[in-house]
């Protein structure tokens, strides 16, 4: 049974949530913009021990910038606790998991990359960034509220296993943890290029190297749970078809992304391909990530055609 | 040496060979570009570009009409992109080139730090170096406690670190479990691959339909479809046997299934004690290393055909199999009465069965997916079958050459269909639900589940534990004993300080106390 006033609930709850994170988005933005610059980086680079001061000057900015700073992140948590809200009333509204269909899933999708997100500025001074997190995050919640809608309803049958718990939470999650690495690799990309054009303008954004670590340290925790995922969806695949790996596309395709994102670990502990060529690699993991989700399920037919658009 | 490279858990980049000649060099030389990082990256992504046009083309495994359509729409295309195994990516030999050529080049990377690893296992952490504050990370304070109390308690605290004394000070490591973790993960990968490969040798999977009340016994011929793993000749399949009682399905008010299950008894071996058990889309039955899964369902009919004189010459239950097209079940098949002597022709019924008749205008179909109103669309056709000549013939299907069509109508459960060749009646006196079995039998398959997991630990050590020295030195000073505490980590050196910082706050705190 759908109680449809718990659904509509649900809907104003995940708006409420979209312009948090749209205030929370001017607010770092704000704070990136008018932060004090950061020093040049160090010659030579010194990979992986930029002395913490350096990260810390930008974390410093004068008192208008933090304060937008901090609106930000209380912005981002109101906006992490609406979203949270409706998941659960959709939930409740549906009497299942709320990540029954594309649009549930691109919604947890972005919910995990927010908490991600948070995750990484307990640890990384890098809180003036956060605009660039919250740009896809509301892109992303966007595209599943304007296209990807779907009214609440039951579950299909195929999808009735409490499989569902474990292998599409992992893909939710490593998804959003992998949207935060793509930024960070992203930015690295820029902050490298701009460093290679006018190595001698200050700039706003962390050195290449903090960027780069950062980047790598995403990776490394959403690598796992990939990886996790793709196994559950195994076990699952077995005991729902008959074997646990059968070249369906949306196999083919997490099996691709797996391969490209090992390939970026990899990438960085290789000599010649440390630094740019690995963060054009993470790019391609994530685009690939994109094809086994998006592509995949509207564009190609093939078992996961159920969990439809 | 400096600490720095000293600390590296992964081969250095190798130097250039120096130059030598002869074929044991240039073999050598061959065999260290195929074993490098960078050799085994560029396989990896070739591994990754390979994948895609599988899932772009349809695939014979998966999807075999799909090939014949794809034969259909681009006929000269088609042969020459099947000539490229285009229709079978994951078994082609190029595909099994690459992730054969991956695994060497793993192999060849991996012996080489087993050796290493195994040698730093049973090594001592290094001498303290003279400058503690240099390191990248390191801590220092003054205590009034002596400096073989600060000593003991050092060791104390770093109860988890392997720890070596030296005259200049302590030097602790930890962190081994890192490379221990990352070895087990590439080497669970080659495991995974062995098991995928014997599933693919010794393993079987085959389609069987079972009209209720009938019982399956696997054995080759019991099969509608079996494909044998390549050393598996199929000739020793365990003969168990499964009766299918009972199949029921749920719908959704627009006819799209809800649920599905069937009840079946089975029996591990001919003669054995039934066992009952139920059988859903998510929860097949093992059995004998097998599993059995419910793919599919469908109806069987009934039919009786009789001679003048009330000879029965045909009573079977025949399978229709439903028209994907079509809505609510809607089913095709054939019933084929031959050899009914005295010079009569045989006769051949083609038609559909439809669940719940329903009709608008002239189109007939199929109210609901449920066996509600029972009725079978027919066609009757007279002449010869050619069931006499020996080759074999397709159960669902009528080949119409040598026959010519005699009439055709409606008959509802329970009504006969009368005016055939030489009097001949034919009774549609019983519908029934029929169950696809699904068997599949994968003895590689718990080594690739213990492979996965023993990958995922692996990497999961191998990605979050750092490998990691520290010093501690304490000196005799005017003002009390001053105690340095100064670290190295190979991977991530910035993330090491909170670590470094606790252990050098908790030392100070037990050197405080009284």
């Amino acid at each position: 049974m759908i109680d449809e006033g718990l659904a509509r609930a649900s809907d104003t709850l995940l708006f409420a949530a979209v312009i948090a994170y749209v205030v929370a988005m001017f607010g770092y933005f704000v704070e990136l913009s008018f932060g004090r610059l950061a020093p040049r980086p160090i010659a030579g680079g010194a990979v992986d021990t930029v002395p913490a001061p350096v990260a810390a000057a930008v974390a410093a900015p004068s008192r208008v910038p933090r304060l937008a700073g901090r609106v930000a992140v209380v912005a981002t948590v109101v906006g992490l606790l609406l979203h949270v809200a409706s998941a659960v009333t959709r939930g409740l509204a549906v009497d299942r998991v709320p990540w029954g269909n594309m649009y549930e899933f691109s919604s947890m999708v972005s919910l995990f990359a927010v908490v991600a997100w948070l995750g990484v500025i307990r640890r990384h001074p890098l809180r003036h960034l956060g605009g660039f997190v919250m740009l896809p995050v509301i892109l992303y919640l966007g595209v599943a509220a304007l296209v990807l809608y779907a009214p609440a309803a039951p579950l299909v049958p195929a999808l009735n296993s409490y499989w569902i718990k474990i292998h599409v939470v992992g893909a939710m999650a490593s998804s959003g943890i992998f949207m935060v690495g793509f930024v960070a690799a992203a930015l690295y990309l820029w902050r490298s290029w701009r460093d290679r054009r006018a190595p001698d303008k200050p700039s706003r954004l962390p050195s290449a190297a903090t960027l780069d670590r950062v980047s790598y340290r995403v990776h490394a925790f959403g690598f796992p749970v990939w990886t996790f995922t793709v196994m559950a969806g195994a076990v699952w695949a077995e005991a729902a078809w008959g074997r646990y790996w059968g070249w369906d596309p949306k196999e083919t395709w997490s099996f691709v992304t797996w391969v490209v994102y090992a390939g970026y670990l990899h990438a960085r502990s290789t000599a010649g391909w440390r630094g740019r060529r690995a963060a054009w690699i993470a790019v391609a993991g994530f685009a690939s990530l994109m094809v086994t989700y998006y592509v995949v399920n509207i564009w190609v037919s093939g078992l996961h055609s159920y969990a439809g658009v | 040496m400096t600490a720095t490279t000293e600390l590296s858990t992964s081969p250095e980049d190798r130097a250039p060979a120096p130059p030598r000649v002869g074929p044991g060099a240039a073999m050598r030389r061959a065999w260290r570009t195929w074993t490098s990082m960078r050799t085994a990256l560029l396989l990896l992504f070739l591994l990754a570009v390979a994948a895609v046009p599988g899932s772009l083309l349809p695939q014979r495994s998966l999807n075999p009409s799909g090939v014949a359509g794809y034969y259909g729409d681009h006929p000269s295309l088609a042969p020459w992109l099947d000539r490229l195994y285009a229709f079978d990516v994951y078994a082609s030999p190029w595909f099994g080139a690459i992730y054969l050529a991956l695994m060497v080049s793993l192999v060849g990377c991996l012996t080489p730090r087993i050796r290493l690893h195994v040698r730093a296992l049973r090594s001592v952490p290094p001498a303290p170096p003279r400058n503690l504050s240099r390191l990248p990370v390191s801590r220092s304070f003054t205590t009034s406690a002596s400096p073989t109390e600060v000593y003991d308690a050092a060791r104390r605290s770093l109860r988890r670190w392997r720890v070596r004394p030296y005259d200049t000070g302590l030097s602790a490591e930890r962190g081994y479990v890192r490379e221990t973790g990352n070895i087990a993960f590439h080497l669970a990968l080659l495991g995974l691959l062995a098991g995928v490969a014997m599933g693919a040798a010794w393993g079987y999977r085959g389609d069987v339909l079972v009209v209720e009340g009938d019982t399956f016994v696997n054995t080759p011929a019991a099969y509608d479809e079996l494909h044998p793993g390549r050393l598996n000749t199929g000739d020793d399949l365990p003969p168990f046997e499964v009766t299918v009682d009972d199949f029921r399905a749920r719908f959704l008010p627009n006819g799209a299934p809800s649920s599905y299950e069937v009840d079946v008894r089975w029996r591990p071996s001919v003669g054995a004690p039934d066992r009952k058990r139920t059988v859903r889309v998510n929860e097949p039955l093992t059995v004998r290393g097998a599993r059995v899964y419910l793919l599919d369902h469908g109806y069987a009919l009934h039919f009786t055909a009789r001679l003048p004189d009330g000879t029965v010459v045909y009573d079977q239950w025949q399978p229709f199999l439903p028209d994907r097209g079509a809505a609510n079940l809607v089913s095709d098949g054939v019933v084929k009465v031959s050899d009914l002597g005295g010079g009569l022709p045989d006769v051949g019924l083609r038609g559909r069965f439809v669940p719940t008749y329903a009709r608008r205008g002239q189109t007939v179909f199929s109210a609901a997916p449920e066996a509600l109103i029972p009725a079978f669309v027919y066609e009757t056709w007279a002449g010869s079958l050619g069931l006499d000549s020996g080759l074999p013939q397709n159960v669902y299907e009528l080949d119409t050459e040598g026959m010519v069509r005699a009439g055709g109508g409606v008959a509802f459960l329970g009504e006969t269909i009368e005016r055939l060749p030489g009097g001949l009646t034919v009774e549609f006196d019983g519908v029934k639900d029929f169950a696809v079995l699904h068997v599949n039998s994968d003895p590689g398959k718990r080594v690739v589940l213990v492979a996965a997991i023993l990958a995922l630990t692996g990497l999961i050590l191998s990605l979050r534990i750092r490998r990691r020295r520290l010093w501690v030195k304490a000196t005799a000073t005017e003002a009390g004993t001053l105690v340095e505490v100064g670290g190295l980590a190979r991977q991530d050196p910035a993330g090491y300080e909170p670590e470094l910082a606790s252990v050098a706050e908790s030392l100070q705190a037990s050197l405080e106390k009284p």
